[in-house]
């Protein structure tokens, strides 16, 4: 029989706020253990939440980019359970009236571009995280017990693995763009749970829905995502029945497993949170914000096509990261060739930020460099493949082409009668290559051409060595 | 004169001048304390050293030359739910037994930038679900009128420790009645004022959409000297209210003539006692001679407000009262695993009373529940406060009983919890529509002191004090000094 995939996401963003969610304790990254709390985020008895103001505002502006409708009015309900990493054992968050709903992503699918809907936006505060140690004894650290949090759920409209995963690029891309969340999901900013279930294709009714957790990249989401597929049209095919259950994605595995969750056992008992009054959010303030958003990834990459006569992938893979597309469009001002540009973010910028684990923000390069860069290679000053070493080291080192090009001296020998001392030398060191070439073996000169680069290091003129080597070869 | 007789204001004013030294004030409490307080039981902690540091800094500053203002100096407590930086805040349950708040509510640190002297925190039902200090996690408090009846609750030990001289003024805390109903049965002046009107930053919550901070104080001038302490906005509560706050003490004068007063019939109904009734209507009277204009009227919905509040009130406590799980806090008790070390340190450290409000609560919002008892309280709440906006577009003031009751003997009710919960009848729905009010002496019934409840429009605490302030003035008999002997 064939079947339908029906995929849904709820996504979890950090918003990038100074400040937590109800308190004024620092919402960053990383620091010491239970260094960034205070009374209000620690669930003290007798403290109050007060609303950080910055965060409905990153949550509105992430809202309109994803062409949500914004609510006049939002309220706070109190998600009620007891876990040690909750310590006030509820939640603070957005039940009944959650700040946005309706919006949606466009993706690209082979069948031509789709919309998939975002069913609601809200706000809430992250718990902490528990360190679980070998013994069996647990360790609770309530830094980010507190932090901004925005929950994006997408309706189940979307059919493959891939477009899953494409939906997750593109809305990643939204919130990045809009400066709302940093993003990172090997630190936890931006998370993901995925369900999914199969029914025969045609069938209104959707199949038994699996939610699987722990899905730290997006490749896992993808990958997950297929086994899930995969495990449950085998269930189907033979007749067995697909449980609707939590499980967990095993990384090392490429497998998922049945976990007993929280969730299932739990009655989140949700009311309205008492100590907030509901939140008006005046239709001049989402103007306000609306005309300050950025221009945002679909409309970029449209622009990269339509201006740049770049192709739709390249485009596509260019405006998927914020600082990607900032980049290329600070190289375009200063560099008339788009594809020249295209060529080296996507090609040597995007091999070293791979080779190197590193995100674009790490690394002191910049526009600048890259432009001076292609200028020597106009002028002939550096060969493609020396370029490849001067970009090397100003992606290490932040040192602009020019800097690089003198301290290495690794500009390219086009001088004719310096070149030409070499190619003699080289000539008179290999007799027996020079009599092959002249005996029709035309493969040999290529040797030559390899001997002068040794000589000069790599930087004569390609070219030029070449011409050089067929004019003292030639017979008479 | 000793020096406890004086009332804060008189004490204040003769800090002021000079006449006597703040340590002299806080020994002369310290003093009476020593005699009275083995009987009374009204303190969980005292804090005898650092009263006397606080009251020697309050005598170098004002001998620098300092302007303090009109509480400098003057001792006083905080009910055991208000959160006092460093010292124990256990709200009377054994759950936080040793908690110490690295942390001043909003109204504590108004109170020390005030100059005030705290000598202790005072007993209360625990987290503040009573009416008689029964169900203090630690002991009950006694009722200096009557050492073998209650003081009334939860803000038991603070009325008690105001009636018995034990110190000029307290704080306690109003969720459903906890400062009106103790204050009626300990015959003294208990305010609560409009919800939002006092910053609830740092009050241990109970019910947050409920409780707000009250004061406990010997005559009405004293209520507003310590309201005008501790009102006004607070950024870290955000429910806390904009309103500008009068000068309460400045606008006490001026009379009830052409104030037209509601009594809701409601309130003197069945269940009330005859001596309660026959007070509250001399008190009427009296206000009436004094120029007010009084007038039967109704608030419909009056029946329904008990089981409204027994729904909403436990639902938002079941929520309160989750974060006490002996992690972070308080005094984890013996476990096998997670599970075990929630559900232990909750059955042992919580009270009977306190434990089947988080049970009524967790049911009135569990799913399939929630629409028929949470949401549809919260929609008799609603036509309770319209009542009584209705009403106030007639009356100016509403006025009731505080209580039907004088206090009760110990160990009356307290195998009946409904008939704990009727203590709070004619407070409650005041509660719930988030209204100020104050409960005031109004003569003895049987040698105990009645309380009269007066109501006011939302933020109009002023024009209650202005009523009270007349009545205690220009009726000598409603007032009830202290008893002279506690227990004698």
């Amino acid at each position: 029989m064939n079947y339908e995939v029906v995929i849904g996401l709820e996504v979890h963003a950090e918003l990038a706020t100074r400040s937590k969610m109800f308190c004024g304790c620092p919402a960053v990254f990383g620091g010491q253990p239970n260094t960034q709390v205070c009374p209000v985020c620690l669930g003290l008895p007798g403290v109050l939440p007060v609303p950080n103001r910055r965060a409905v505002e990153f949550a509105i502006r992430a809202a309109l980019a994803l062409n949500c409708a914004v609510a006049s009015v939002t309220r706070f309900d109190r998600k009620n359970y007891f876990y040690p990493d909750l310590p006030k054992a509820y939640q603070i968050s957005q039940y009944q009236h959650p700040l946005a709903k309706g919006g949606y992503v466009g993706i690209a699918t082979p069948a031509g571009p789709k919309r998939v809907t975002i069913q609601r936006l809200h706000l809430e505060e992250d718990t902490g995280k528990l360190l679980h140690l070998p013994g069996g004894d647990s360790l609770v650290d309530l830094n980010r017990a507190g932090v901004p949090l925005m929950e994006i759920v997408s309706e189940p409209e979307l059919s493959s693995p891939q477009e899953a995963r494409d939906y997750l690029m593109q809305l990643k891309a939204v919130l990045e763009y809009t400066g709302v969340s940093d993003v990172r999901m090997e630190e936890g900013s931006l998370r993901c749970d995925v369900n999914v279930s199969l029914r025969p294709a045609g069938s209104a009714e959707l199949g038994n829905l699996v939610e699987v957790k722990n899905l730290n990249s997006f490749r896992a989401v993808q990958r997950a995502l297929e086994h899930e597929v995969e495990r449950q049209r085998a269930l189907l095919e033979a007749n067995r029945r697909v449980v609707r259950e939590t499980r967990h994605w095993d990384e090392a595995s490429g497998t998922t497993f049945a976990t007993r969750s929280k969730e299932e056992a739990h009655d989140y008992r949700y009311f309205p949170e008492p100590d907030l009054l509901p939140l008006e959010i005046s239709p001049e303030w989402v103007e306000q914000i609306r005309s300050q958003l950025p221009e945002l990834p679909g409309k970029r990459r449209r622009r990269l096509v339509d201006e740049d006569g770049l192709p739709e992938h390249d485009a596509a893979v260019l405006t998927a990261s914020k600082r990607m597309a900032d980049l290329y469009d600070a190289c375009r001002a200063g560099y008339p060739d788009p594809k020249t540009v295209s060529n080296w973010l996507m090609g040597e910028l995007a091999r070293l930020l791979n080779a190197t684990g590193r995100d674009l923000s790490q690394v002191p390069l910049t526009a600048e460099h890259l432009i001076g860069m292609w200028r020597l290679m106009d002028q002939g000053v550096l060969s493609g493949k020396l370029a490849k070493a001067v970009f090397e080291e100003m992606f290490r080192t932040g040192k602009d082409a020019a800097t690089v090009v003198r301290e290495q001296g690794a500009s390219q020998i086009s001088d004719e009668a310096q070149l030409a001392a070499v190619v003699e030398r080289v000539v008179a060191a290999n007799p027996k290559v020079v009599a092959d070439f002249r005996g029709g073996k035309e493969q040999a000169l290529g040797f030559l051409v390899g001997q002068v680069m040794r000589e000069t290091r790599g930087r004569a003129n390609p070219e030029l060595a070449n011409r050089l080597l067929r004019d003292q070869l030639r017979p008479g | 004169m000793e020096l406890t007789r004086l009332t804060a204001r008189e004490l204040g004013g003769q800090l002021i001048r000079g006449e006597v030294s703040a340590q002299e004030a806080v020994q002369a409490y310290l003093d009476r304390i020593a005699v009275v307080e083995a009987r009374v039981q009204a303190f969980l902690q005292r804090d005898p050293e650092g009263a006397s540091s606080q009251a020697v800094a309050v005598d170098e500053r004002r001998a620098a030359g300092e302007d303090m203002g009109p509480l400098a100096g003057v001792p006083m407590a905080l009910k055991d739910n208000l959160c006092t930086r460093h010292l124990p805040t256990t709200c009377a349950s054994r759950i936080l037994e040793g908690f110490r708040p690295p942390y001043d509510a909003t109204v504590t640190a108004r109170l020390r930038a005030a100059g005030t002297v705290l000598l202790g925190k005072t007993n209360l039902d625990e987290f503040a679900m009573g009416s008689s200090s029964e169900n203090s996690g630690f002991f009950p408090t006694r009722n200096p009128w009557d050492l073998e009846r209650v003081p009334g609750g939860s803000s038991a030990g603070s009325a008690a420790a105001v009636a018995a001289r034990e110190v000029a003024f307290a704080l306690g805390s109003d969720t459903g009645g906890s400062v009106r109903q103790p204050a009626a049965f300990c015959g003294v002046v208990g305010m609560k004022p409009t919800y939002g009107r006092v910053s609830r930053y740092g009050l241990v919550a109970f019910a947050s959409s409920l409780d707000q901070v009250g004061t406990l104080t010997r005559d009405v001038a004293d209520c507003a000297l310590v309201l005008a302490a501790i009102c006004g906005v607070d950024p870290l509560d955000a429910t806390s209210a904009r309103e500008a706050v009068p000068d309460f003490p400045a606008l006490l004068e001026g009379g009830v003539r052409g104030l037209t007063l509601g009594v809701p019939r409601e309130y003197l109904g069945q269940g009330v006692e005859p001596g309660v009734r026959e007070n509250v209507r001399r008190a009427i009277a009296a206000l009436e001679d004094l120029g007010a204009r009084a007038e039967e009227c109704s608030l419909p919905h009056t029946e329904y407000a008990l089981s409204t509040y027994y729904l909403i009130a436990p639902a938002e406590a079941s929520s309160n009262l989750a974060r006490y799980d002996g992690i972070r806090y308080g005094r984890p008790a013996a476990h096998d695993d997670l599970l075990s070390l929630y559900g232990n340190t909750r059955r042992e450290g919580f009270g009977p009373e306190v434990r089947r409000r988080i049970m009524l609560g967790t049911y009135a919002l569990s799913a399939g529940y929630y629409d028929a008892y949470y949401l549809k309280a919260l929609r008799v709440r609603t036509l309770i406060r319209q009542d009584f906006l209705r009403a106030f577009e007639r009356y100016d003031l509403l006025v009731t009983p505080t209580s039907p009751t004088v206090a009760f003997p110990l160990g009356e009710r307290t195998r009946d919890p409904l008939q704990m919960y009727l203590a709070d009848v004619c407070t409650v729905p005041v509660s719930l529509a988030g209204l100020p009010a104050v409960s005031l002496p109004a003569g003895l019934s049987g040698g105990l002191p009645v309380g009269l409840q007066i109501i006011g429009r939302p933020f109009d605490e002023a024009t209650v004090l202005r009523a009270a302030y007349a009545l205690e003035q220009g009726a000598f008999w409603t007032r009830t000094p202290p008893p002279e002997e506690v227990g004698a």
